[in-house]
């Protein structure tokens, strides 16, 4: 039996509908809102910026996070910048043109009153940074500078040299350490979400498990929000941190929170490619880089000349010829699939002729080393570090790379997940991407999520709950959350096995790649949903945990998120199977054009899919959001 | 790519905060230079885990040099030898077979170990809290470009922003003093017309909460040498010339800049 999903999209015309929400929601009076606790699970873009807010509002916050402290979450990785419609270029930008860009980059899989509020809140995003002292760039007149982005023909992103990740999360961090000194919020620090509870269908707390002692206890609240990042680190080697996981997101699942799209991936086309065998992540070249940068390999694929002898004449720019109107900014799923089928046809460059080169010397020819190096300086360094050879002299060597997840928890207008209490924001949310997220659409996404959305839909879910008394942490549901929580880390360590939990994540991390990447086909992926429950079997009765649950040990902890990305990497797998279309960064490879372009089926794929757990992640139930377009117009991408 | 023999390695080893540590010999027999340093960790963690040993206890996330949770004194240099590069982006072509290398947690009484190679680096949190902001709550801010900031002070309060708080700075300072740390957050802000209205509380409450938790700055300058974003001096000077300007003017005429 499938349950019907209720977007709870407001009425009136697109441009209309935040509005008319905001003027119908109900309201927290300044001196009920201290009534209410609400707990905020990672503290990066979208958590920090919320709980900061909340706190401000008078909420009672209690924000959660694995790190030692607010200020290394993952967001702050995030080089080339943040999109907003400010039109400060004058070159045609609008609301609208954002919202547009931003579907159709989603290869229209992504609910359009979402998108639009985002592109709407987009300016107030800026604004608001602005005043809290982001050093974004600037003219020499003072004025704000921007630079444009891959499937954008406008130059709306804002950035602080290849630093703008960090540079809004310090920003949003430091918003939330204000709080936290005058006491408006609680920070948990070193404190793993490991499960969430449910009482009569309401969320009302947490579990979390105290990383320094292994502690597990539980917190009670009016309501909870998930901003606990993505789930890329499913495929092992990727741009996330080491730390990223998906545990908070799939412990919400398996309490009734709907997970959608989970097989929307996104692969980044300018990552450095892997050198060896050991390698534990990817490193990421900012997409802006192809701002300047032009992509190409050798036409002769045994051309094994160094990069700046092999004259112009024998170099193939690729994405130039093939999509003349984008050129080297064609959005990330076009630009990984180009640079995929040409290193698998041979022309790679490198020692393991696994890359593509990413070239800057007609730049630097143009505008002068100095301008250069004062737009990516920094990225140049972090490349020379890594990969050992100086970009200024020679091509920098990029190959695709996962890094950012579009899929997560299933949310409605209000960014409710399918758990009445139990909110997500962020990257751990599904709403605002559809099957492709655009470049600098993500600090975008977070931040717009935290500061200027949430705040709003909490106070109306907050409003009719005054007064009521909420579960506290002696209810049974917290007693037995806590008490499985307990014997799930015991289990890890009583296995006594012969594998690592990294071994494991490694061996997972192959099959995903190797059938759930990319390239994906039917055949493939029958053949992945056949090697996981194998694997994961395997898992259960092989893995060694060394060390104790009552001191620090990251062993346990990766055993517990390796054991979720393996019910997730089934979820995936499966959720690809499904989809019998190509659809953004979900190409399956039956279904293609002549020219090999991915091949939508509007017909019967125009939706979200949302799974419900059942005890089985091979076995999960499948609900579907139908996407209804009013305004922007279903079409074949084309950025020829 | 090559490979590396015979690596000799000392690490920290300790249980708990509260008990005593000892440095334990470990020899890597082969690593690749391509890997990074916590590369060639990981794979001796694997190597522990396999003999039924605990792993060694660090921290890390990000692994290109921006989250800041890295750290590791090596051969006595925090974040090693390299110049203007975290312990993340430290690739073991910059050793040889057969060195030794001796791998320590931040040594600062402001940091106290919790296991192994991991600190506790709160201490820098609470002086954020204690003034590292612009009170600027969601909802009020005028148009961006309202206020406008000159390129070359964007480009100085960028400077100072880059820090990543690692602590390098605090553990390279014989005093254990956090004077670079604290510096650069109050020059990134004070210099910024959005950051004039606070300025000069902001750099006495951070200060306050620097010399309540770290030692005193002599001007040794290691901080600055060790630091993996090089920020400079330079900034100590701001913060020292603000935090004197706070205890001798009017406030109502700080308030004014």
């Amino acid at each position: 039996m499938s349950t019907v999903l209720n977007a709870k999209v407001p009425n009136g015309a697109l441009r209309d509908k935040w509005d008319n929400y905001k003027a119908d929601a109900k309201l927290v009076n300044p001196n009920n809102k201290r009534k209410f606790k609400v707990i905020v699970v990672g503290t990066g873009l979208a958590g920090a910026s919320a709980a900061a807010t909340l706190a401000e509002l008078g909420y009672q916050v209690d924000a959660f996070t694995f790190h030692d402290s607010a200020r290394r979450a993952h967001s702050i990785a995030a080089q080339g910048g943040i999109n907003a419609a400010k039109n400060y270029q004058g070159d045609g930008d609008s609301i609208n043109r954002l919202f547009v860009d931003t579907i159709k980059g989603g290869d229209f899989r992504s609910r359009e009153s979402n998108v639009h509020r985002l592109a709407q809140v987009s300016v107030d995003i800026i604004d608001q940074m602005v005043a809290q002292g982001v050093p974004f760039a600037r003219e020499y007149g003072g004025m704000l500078d921007n630079r444009s982005f891959g499937g954008a023909q406008v130059s709306r992103t804002f950035y602080a040299r290849g630093q703008t990740g960090q540079q809004l999360l310090l920003g949003a961090y430091q918003q939330l350490s204000r709080q936290i000194g005058l006491g408006g919020v609680r920070l948990f620090n070193r404190t793993e979400l490991v499960d969430i509870v449910v009482v009569d269908g309401r969320c009302s707390g947490i579990v979390v498990r105290d990383l320094l002692t292994g502690e597990i206890s539980s917190h009670a609240a009016h309501a909870v929000v998930m901003a606990t990042g993505g789930y890329g680190n499913v495929f092992f080697l990727s741009t996330n941190a080491m730390n990223c996981n998906v545990t908070a997101a799939w412990r919400a699942h398996r309490r009734g929170a709907m997970f959608a799209n989970p097989c929307f991936t996104q692969i980044h086309p300018t990552c450095i490619p892997q050198s060896d065998e050991s390698q534990s992540k990817l490193t990421l070249m900012s997409e802006s880089l192809r701002n300047d940068g032009r992509v190409w390999v050798p036409k002769n694929a045994d051309d094994t000349r160094p990069a700046e002898q092999i004259p112009e004449s024998e170099r193939d720019y690729y994405l130039e010829r093939l999509y003349p109107s984008y050129g080297n900014l064609a959005p990330r799923d076009i630009s990984s699939r180009a640079a995929k089928r040409l290193v698998d046809k041979g022309h790679g460059v490198g020692p393991l002729k696994n890359g593509v080169n990413l070239d800057f010397s007609a730049a630097i020819a143009r505008l002068g080393r100095d301008v250069v190096e004062e737009r990516y300086g920094n990225l140049f360094q972090m490349y020379e570090r890594i990969a050992g050879e100086d970009p200024y002299k020679t091509p920098m060597r990029i190959y695709p790379a996962t890094h950012y997840t579009m899929g997560g928890l299933w949310v409605d207008y209000e960014l409710g997940t399918t758990v009445p209490g139990l909110y997500a924001a962020g990257e751990a949310n599904f709403s605002d991407h559809g099957a492709n997220r655009l470049g600098a659409s993500a600090l975008m996404q977070g931040l717009a999520d935290g500061y200027f959305v949430l705040p709003y839909t909490i106070s109306n879910g907050l409003a009719p709950l005054l007064n009521k008394p909420v579960p506290t942490t002696d209810h049974p549901a917290f007693v037995q959350a806590e008490s499985e929580a307990r014997e799930r880390f015991s289990g890890y360590l009583n296995i006594k096995g012969t594998r690592s939990p990294d071994w494991f994540h490694r061996e997972l991390g192959k099959i995903i790649w190797d059938y759930c990447g990319m390239e994906r086909t039917q055949q493939g992926l029958e053949k992945a949903l056949s090697e996981l429950p194998a694997l994961y079997s395997e898992f259960k009765k092989d893995l060694r945990v060394t060390g104790t649950g009552e001191s620090v040990n990251q062993t346990l902890e990766k055993a517990g998120r390796v054991d979720d990305f393996f019910q997730l990497g089934m979820l995936m797998c499966r959720d690809a199977l499904d989809r019998q279309e190509s659809c953004g960064a979900h190409f399956r490879s039956e279904y293609q054009t002549d020219d090999g372009e991915a091949l939508r089926n509007d017909e019967e794929y125009c939706h979200v899919s949302a799974y419900k757990w059942t005890g089985d992640p091979m076995a999960a139930e499948l609900n579907k959001e139908q996407l209804v377009y009013e305004t922007a117009h279903l079409a074949t991408r084309s950025y020829k | 790519m090559n490979q590396l023999t015979n690596l000799k390695l000392k690490v920290w080893r300790q249980a708990g905060p509260e008990t005593d540590g000892h440095f334990e010999s470990y020899t890597v027999d082969k690593v690749s230079d391509e890997a990074s340093f916590l590369e060639m960790l990981d794979q001796l963690n694997e190597r522990l885990i396999s003999q039924g040993k605990e792993a060694i206890v660090f921290d890390h996330d990000c692994r290109e040099g921006i989250c800041g949770t890295c750290s590791l004194m090596i051969n006595g240099r925090a974040h090693g030898p390299q110049r203007a590069t975290t312990t993340c982006q430290l690739h073991m072509r910059t050793f040889k077979s057969g060195d030794e290398i001796v791998i320590e947690p931040w040594r600062a009484a402001a940091f106290p170990i919790i296991k192994d190679l991991m600190v506790d680096r709160a201490s820098f949190d609470r002086i954020v809290e204690a003034g590292g902001f612009i009170t600027a709550p969601t909802g009020g801010a005028p148009d961006a470009n309202l206020i406008l900031v000159p390129k070359p002070v964007a480009d100085a309060a960028m400077d100072s922003a880059a820090c990543i708080g690692c602590g390098a700075c605090v553990a390279a300072c014989p005093n254990g003093a956090a004077n670079l740390f604290t510096g650069a957050k109050i020059s990134h802000l004070n210099v910024l017309p959005q950051g004039q209205s606070e300025r000069y509380k902001r750099a006495e409450a951070m200060v306050h909460a620097m010399d309540d938790q770290f030692g005193s700055c002599t001007n040794h300058g290691e901080c600055s040498a060790a630091c993996p974003k090089e920020i400079s001096l330079d900034v100590i000077a701001m913060m020292n010339s603000d935090f004197r300007k706070s205890k001798s003017k009017n406030r109502k005429a700080l308030s004014r800049g």
